[in-house]
């Protein structure tokens, strides 16, 4: 099982640490990160593994969104987009 | 393996273009709650509502959450009414100040199934219900009523046409200091689907199962970025196919938290509803989806066109991406719930008129509409039989939820606010209809050959 972690906001330093860090306390394992920065403007796009998450997803969604204000964060699970884009 | 344009774009149509599920709606059949007693009867309505819908709500948040989609109402549909107040006899409002109750205690957003079925002609309980309509309306806050006064196999039940002119102009005029709200909550149908999921038309067919999980998904906002990017060039083909590949993805979605849904309450899933329905939020709108089609405003002409190709575009694209399509699925067209519908009725380029065209290919009918605060019972009467004889004759599914402005007149606006937006008063023809709704009686069901 896994789920979809982004990150969109200004940049600045120690976000993919933070998130990663966040990740790590909740026992969900980084499996891909993809990430870019245009102009000031920070976009990541990190897989995560949750199968032996010792969390909710959304308690994850909400320590990641304490960690980081200012930053747009969603988690979401990865069936969404299995199911939305393919047979 | 995951792609992280997939990804984006599923990102962008939540976050940017307004996708979401709008409702999940529980039915639940209340035939094993009738009783000869009325008081009886609302406490196993009560009971059973409360316990079948117990955990709806938090379903939805825990989907909401799981998978970052929006899940915007939570609602529950019930066997129509007139069954139980037909068993009962007694005052119905009863029933709706029961499911009212029972609607705040499960924590939805609406409760739909204050409904009768007459297309043929009225049961015990069916003409007691509709006149009760108005108190119902007026007396809670949550309760949905509709009343299926024809069919394509029945014909059209005049005598209802003409009670259900009444009942429309007096549920607007008890609720005159909430915006007419009331008559926001009522429809009346022609061909009335069982199992359709949206306000205020939903109720809990009899041939449905005790209790079901139906989900309908909308999405205006993501067909109408799909086109602006592909741009002006392409012919009417290619924008057919972006809206069928577009239907498809929004139905997936459905699909997913329809099922997960189904089986985290141990409830079988019934039906997606793939319908285009628009809210007032900016770029959330059919009308603007038929600008980018090609027309300078809403109400033009090729209006009709567009919107038959978008609806049965909608459809094709759906129906493949889901195990059960139902409900009334394609494009809705309210006006007061469409800021590009209210643009056009402001500045005067759309009418009732082109409106009631435009539901001979829409999924449902005239919707949302606001009327003169002075407009004549007879003539709302007449305007419901127009409309349900275009869903008799096509055998499609006809609605009409007008709203008379009592106090207001044509210029004016009545502001509903949240969903169901706000509407400018739009003019409707006056001369009188009435010596042929007083005639009552019923009109025959139409041949099924000879199609011309």
């Amino acid at each position: 099982m896994k789920a979809v972690v982004t990150v969109i906001g200004k940049d600045m330093v120690g976000i993919l640490a933070s998130v990663s860090g966040a990740c790590a306390k909740a026992n969900a394992n980084v499996i891909e990160v993809t990430q870019s920065v245009l102009q000031e403007f920070f976009a990541m796009v990190m897989v995560v593994d949750i199968s032996q998450m010792n969390c909710e997803l959304c308690q994850l969604q909400k320590q990641l969104a304490e960690a980081n204000p200012g930053m747009t964060i969603h988690v979401m699970h990865e069936d969404i987009f299995n199911s939305m884009h393919r047979i | 393996m995951l792609n992280m344009t997939d990804i984006m774009e599923t990102i962008t149509m939540i976050q940017e273009e307004n996708l979401d599920i709008r409702t999940i709606t529980m039915g639940i059949s209340l035939l094993d709650c009738c009783d000869s007693d009325i008081r009886r009867s609302c406490d196993k309505v009560y009971e059973k509502i409360t316990r079948c819908a117990e955990k709806l709500v938090e379903t939805g948040i825990f989907i909401e959450q799981k998978y970052g989609i929006p899940i915007i109402n939570k609602r529950i549909s019930v066997t129509p009414v007139s069954i139980l107040a037909g068993v009962s006899g007694g005052d119905p409002v009863e029933y709706a100040l029961t499911l009212d109750r029972a609607a705040k205690a499960t924590g939805v957003n609406f409760i739909g199934g204050y409904s009768a079925l007459v297309q043929k002609g009225f049961a015990p309980g069916d003409r007691e219900l509709i006149r009760s309509i108005p108190r119902a309306l007026a007396e809670t806050e949550l309760v949905c009523s509709s009343v299926n006064v024809g069919s394509t196999r029945a014909g059209i039940n005049m005598d209802a046409v003409a009670l259900m002119g009444h009942a429309v102009r007096e549920t607007a005029e008890l609720t005159a200091d909430k915006q007419c709200l009331g008559a926001a909550k009522l429809v009346v149908f022609c061909n009335a689907v069982e199992d359709n999921p949206f306000m205020a038309g939903a109720f809990h067919g009899t041939g449905e199962a005790d209790c079901v999980i139906n989900v309908g998904v909308s999405g205006p906002g993501v067909v109408r970025a799909a086109l602006a990017k592909a741009g002006s060039d392409c012919n009417l083909n290619e924008v057919a196919e972006i809206i069928k590949r577009t239907a498809f993805k929004i139905t997936r979605m459905g699909q997913l938290v329809g099922t997960e849904a189904s089986q985290i309450l141990g409830v079988p899933f019934g039906i997606v509803d793939l319908s285009l329905a628009p809210t007032p939020a900016v770029g959330d709108s059919v009308a603007y989806i038929l600008e980018e089609i090609g027309l300078e405003q809403c109400g033009a002409c090729g209006t009709t066109a567009a919107l038959a190709m978008l609806n049965d575009a909608v459809k094709k694209g759906g129906v493949m991406a889901s195990s059960n399509v139902g409900g009334l699925s394609g494009a809705f067209i309210p006006v007061s719930e469409d800021a590009g519908m209210i643009a056009a009725a402001e500045a005067g380029s759309l009418s009732i008129e082109k409106l009631e065209a435009m539901t001979a290919v829409c999924s449902v009918g005239l919707d949302m509409i606001v009327v003169p605060g002075d407009t004549p019972a007879d003539v709302i009467s007449g305007l419901i039989a127009d409309e349900a004889a275009i869903g008799m004759i096509n055998s499609k599914t006809t609605a009409v939820r007008v709203i008379p402005a009592i106090g207001k007149a044509e210029g004016e606006t009545l502001e509903f606010g949240g969903l169901l937006g706000s509407g400018p008063v739009m003019s409707i023809s006056r001369k009188s209809p009435s010596v042929m709704i007083q005639r009552g009686g019923r009109i025959p069901a139409p041949i099924q050959s000879l199609k011309n």
